[in-house]
């Protein structure tokens, strides 16, 4: 199931305000390349959310334009080009759905005003769960899963909308090694398919393990290319600024395409610096 | 047979069989847009609709036109004002509907001591459905009706609308149109329920169904279910109880509902308190 056509994502000085009108983001431009994984890197409160809420449509930015494979974002968002894995905190897990209704929920824009699915999106749930493994599970009501379920819950979601360029926010929250081992060939897989894949974490050892290029961010974009080019301890220090070096010396001595696992360092090294 | 009678008695009087069916009607409506009220969290909102719709009511009565015109046209004029000056400034949400609906409540309230009409503010507050007129079961009527169509047509992507409304925007559908739809059929059924509970009670029909519902079932179609049968339940006895303890009708329902409701926290089998106890304890006991 190759891509006939591979979108990019294009962002041109875009500022986003808050209401106290500072701003979170200024002066943002950067390319997402079609058919790629990127991954966008930057501290907490950097402004990565922020650039995800606004190429999704959910921000309104003070200036600056926004383009999905040259259409604004309305349009590709109507055409379903466009899936959004959201952060776990920020869906209810309490609501009284099944894993099974929210993979459905991916198909509502094929449907007709009712939204009664046809045997296709019947069809094409049901291959997004078997693709994420999660098709016993299927009856569970939501909030019953384990953290890396809920991750996959939403990713099927993702696949049955069939949209050629996904978000992913903050994916690896709250998962477990293996979980994190499948989303990421899950990832590979689609991105081999002609997928345009945006990843935001601030989990750097990650990274180096599955981004083709990578995005660093702090209030504006700092660094942007192939993920050799753009993981240098240069500019980790300018991005996660005032951080200890050595433990960002030692990621950047890892940076070669797709390292296994141990060559990484440890979770617990990381998290404490990406706080 | 004391029981029999005690169901039978009431229905030789024409006004109480009216008020026991035009209270169910109501009950299944309040029930049915309860689930979509409590799932998205706007129970305020709901509080802020009724309250505003009084001088609407009002002025209605006083230019002669239909009370439901007036009370949706104050309804939505309450929404706006919310909607635009929690955007504008920097007042919290809940203080911003706290103000609004006070103010238009309180705006209903000059103008039915000026007003010169025979409506009583007391009926509009606490409603009379054993009062009912004809006129008015109409409107009840039609309200009612048109909301359950709505809901029936749009009930996925009210769903959506309420669990997941970025993602609703990340498939290319229309948010704002869904916002107005929900808020539309919400003052659609405090229009309905105005005349049976009052514009006070009413909230306790929008919000007390579905909470019951919601610590009873994990499946929105049996909250659904559970909803309607809690409410509908409610509206019957609470008339029926109203009639032999000779107490308010409205106020009996929302008494009746809100019974229902320490039932289901204190016994339901996953979500109650003795539930959610036994089941720490059993995961403790487990452990050991």
């Amino acid at each position: 199931m190759l891509a006939t056509q591979l979108l990019d994502i294009t962002v041109n000085n875009l500022s986003v305000g808050y209401s106290n009108a500072r701003l979170a983001l200024y002066n943002a431009s950067c390319q997402v390349e079609p058919g790629k994984i990127t991954g966008l890197v930057g501290p907490n409160g950097g402004g990565k959310s922020t650039l995800f809420k606004s190429i999704m449509g959910f921000l309104q930015p003070a200036q600056g334009k926004i383009e999905i494979a040259g259409l604004p974002i309305q349009k590709a968002q109507k055409k379903q080009l466009m899936a959004y894995v959201p952060q776990s905190d920020e869906v209810d897990w309490h609501f009284p759905v099944s894993v099974y209704d929210v993979v459905m929920m991916g198909r509502y824009g094929y449907m007709n005003l009712l939204r009664i699915p046809s045997a296709k999106d019947r069809r094409l749930v049901m291959e997004s769960l078997e693709r994420v493994g999660m098709s016993d599970l299927r009856n569970r009501q939501i909030g019953e899963l384990s953290g890396g379920q809920k991750k996959r819950a939403f990713l099927a979601r993702a696949l049955a909308q069939q949209g050629k360029v996904i978000l992913l926010d903050e994916p690896f929250t709250g998962v477990d090694v293996k979980t994190e081992k499948g989303i990421i060939d899950l990832l590979l897989e689609l991105r081999d398919e002609g997928h345009t894949i945006l990843v935001s974490t601030h989990d750097l050892a990650s990274i180096a393990t599955f981004c083709d290029r990578t995005i660093l961010l702090n209030q504006t974009i700092l660094a942007e290319g192939t993920t050799a080019e753009t993981f240098t301890e240069e500019n980790l220090v300018m991005t996660f600024g005032g951080l200890p070096v050595s433990s960002l010396r030692q990621m950047s001595r890892d940076n070669q395409a797709y390292p296994s696992k141990q060559t990484l360092p440890t979770a617990s090294v990381t998290r404490g610096y990406a706080q | 047979m004391a029981l029999w009678n005690w169901l039978i008695e009431p229905l030789q009087y024409g006004f109480l069989v009216r008020a026991i069916w035009v209270s169910a009607f109501v009950g299944l409506v309040c029930a049915v847009l309860s689930c979509y009220i409590t799932l998205k969290g706007w129970s305020l909102m709901g509080d802020a609709v009724s309250h505003s719709v009084v001088p609407g009511v009002i002025i209605a009565y006083a230019l002669n036109i239909p009370f439901a015109i007036g009370a949706f046209v104050f309804g939505f004029a309450s929404i706006a004002a919310i909607g635009y000056i929690k955007e504008q400034t920097r007042v919290k949400e809940d203080a911003v509907i706290g103000v609004v609906f006070t103010g238009f409540f309180a705006f209903g309230i000059v103008l039915s001591t000026k007003i010169p009409s025979n409506i009583d503010l007391s009926h509009i507050l606490f409603g009379n459905v054993l009062g009912i007129s004809n006129q008015d079961i109409v409107q009840t009527l039609i309200a009612g009706i048109a909301t359950l169509i709505v809901i029936l047509l749009r009930r996925r992507d009210l769903l959506l609308f309420c669990f997941d409304p970025n993602h609703a925007k990340a498939i290319g559908l229309n948010t704002k149109l869904m916002y107005y739809t929900l808020l539309s059929v919400l003052a659609l059924t405090i229009i309905t329920a105005l005349q049976t509970a009052g514009i006070i009670l009413v909230i306790a029909m929008l919000v007390t169904p579905g909470s019951i519902a919601y610590l009873l079932s994990d499946r929105f179609e049996l909250m659904l279910v559970i909803s309607v049968l809690s409410s509908v339940f409610s509206c019957v006895g609470g008339t029926y109880l109203s009639y032999h303890l000779d107490v308010s009708t409205g106020g009996a329902i929302v008494v009746l509902l809100t019974f229902l409701f320490v039932l289901a926290t204190i016994f339901a089998p996953k979500y109650g308190i003795l539930a959610q106890k036994w089941q720490r304890k059993t995961a403790l006991n487990d452990r050991q």
